[in-house]
């Protein structure tokens, strides 16, 4: 690759397997948790984590020789939220429609833990090429795990995909439900989320076994 | 370029230029877009009444397709033929009815003044929809809608939306397959204004059943789906007077 050296590009592709935000870091579970009911709020909220966690991790590399360490964490909340809102307010003044679907990601958004994580791990000790790089790389890595659970909560929860029914009509008894078979209620509510994801540990870890700690 | 940045009255300078930074930027944004945001959402309103009375684009079993903003001005005039304003025995027409601010309103009761109750009456080819506003709390936050009705108190149609309920559950209240369910179900129950409950054990999935007051529940969004309920009955226990007026029996 021209525009990318090697490390450039293991910025952005470790986050996506070996070192991936969710199934290894453990970061953003409560936002893995509770939008993943459904596909389409998965996609849309791995799109938003891209763009905030892809600017906020510039922002905050340049601010990086300035910021006082004693209130950092702070300095990166105020930054996060600033620019969450600012989008918010942009869009319900020009995109009023879209901001309606997007404005209960903002609070999720907000407190991700890989969006401050990021920011303390990485963009405060790297440049505003990497930062960005790694941002796009850790919210990749979050959106695909996201986009996983919610397909696997949808289909098997709801038998759609994006709202479309894939798998017949569960009450008029067509497709797949004239065999008798039956949506699992529980991969609607949260708990099914963390089993989803603990099984994608479980493949990762039993595929790479360098991933599984020492006791 | 050296700065000390572990020195206290650095920090204390950095926290406050950041705040004055920060707190100038949103608040000349919020200044500027103040007014867009506004009529936004009072085009908003204005779709989500005509929605509740049958005046969309829906097509088949797809998603909520409201009137366009650029009709929507038109429409509303033409449909709704009149706005009331309810306060206690009074009953004033007023315009600017559907820009009342609900959530005051209630604060307003709660201070002991009289609340002031929009509705708005709309007619379409001939048949008379009494819109009736309302407002509850969800899981996370307010939730809010307008249900139509006739004038034997059967639901024509609803429409609800939420500020921040969880996205794939209780945010599907604002779903179609969720709000259709209403229409066709009554408020009433013999004489008692009821309102009508999403019960997770009504055993209606299709609800067909129209005389019950109760539509089938959102799976995983419990709380959501009482705040719902909850809604209802206490907004039309608020125009009861008005409707035991209007009703035929």
């Amino acid at each position: 690759m021209a525009l990318l050296t090697k490390k450039d590009a293991s910025l952005i592709l470790d986050p996506l397997a070996d070192n991936n935000p969710i199934t290894i870091q453990v970061l953003g579970i409560c936002s893995a948790l509770a939008i993943t009911a459904e596909l389409k709020a998965s996609v849309v909220m791995a799109i938003s984590v891209l763009f905030v966690l892809g600017v906020g991790n510039v922002v905050i590399s340049l601010m990086r020789n300035i910021i006082p360490s004693k209130i950092r964490i702070i300095v990166q909340l105020i930054v996060v939220a600033t620019l969450v809102i600012i989008v918010d307010q942009v869009l319900k003044a020009f995109a009023y429609e879209l901001s309606k679907t997007l404005s209960v990601f903002v609070g999720l958004i907000i407190t991700n833990c890989i969006i401050m994580g990021r920011f303390e791990a990485f963009a405060l000790g790297n440049g505003p090429w990497k930062s960005f790089l790694d941002g796009i790389g850790n919210a990749l890595g979050y959106g695909v795990i996201l986009i996983i659970v919610g397909f696997f909560r949808e289909l098997l929860g709801s038998g759609t995909l994006f709202g479309f029914p894939v798998l017949g009509n569960p009450i008029a008894k067509t497709g797949l439900y004239a065999t008798g078979y039956e949506n699992n209620g529980f991969m609607i509510i949260p708990p099914a989320a963390l089993i989803v994801v603990g099984i994608i540990i479980w493949i990762q870890r039993s595929r790479n076994v360098a991933l599984i700690e020492d006791n | 370029m050296a700065i000390n940045t572990e020195k206290n009255s650095y920090t204390v300078i950095f926290a406050t230029l950041m705040v004055i930074v920060v707190g100038t930027v949103l608040a000349f944004l919020a200044s500027s877009l103040s007014d867009k945001i506004k009529e936004n959402e009072r085009l908003e309103k204005q779709q989500n009444i005509l929605y509740a009375m049958g005046i969309n684009q829906n097509k088949g079993e797809g998603s909520v397709k409201f009137i366009p903003t650029d009709q929507v001005a038109g429409e509303f005039s033409k449909y709704i033929k009149e706005q009331l304003i309810i306060e206690g025995d009074k009953i004033t027409k007023d315009d600017q009815a559907y820009l009342i601010d609900l959530k005051k309103q209630a604060t307003a009761a709660k201070n002991g003044e009289t609340r002031k109750l929009p509705l708005f009456i709309g007619d379409k080819e001939g048949s008379e929809f009494y819109i009736i506003p309302m407002r509850g709390k969800g899981l996370w936050d307010a939730i809010w809608g307008f249900v139509a009705l006739d004038d034997k108190m059967v639901v024509q149609g609803v429409y609800f939306d939420h500020a921040a309920e969880t996205p794939g559950l209780g945010a599907n209240i604002k779903q179609r397959y969720f709000m259709d369910d209403f229409s066709g179900e009554s408020i009433l129950a013999g004489t008692e204004y009821a309102g009508i409950a999403v019960a997770k054990g009504n055993n209606d999935p299709l609800n067909k059943i129209k005389d019950d007051n109760e539509v089938d529940a959102l799976a995983g969004a419990t709380i959501t789906g009482n705040g719902v309920s909850a809604m209802i009955s206490e907004s039309v226990k608020l125009y009861k007077d008005y409707l035991e007026t209007i009703r035929v029996k």
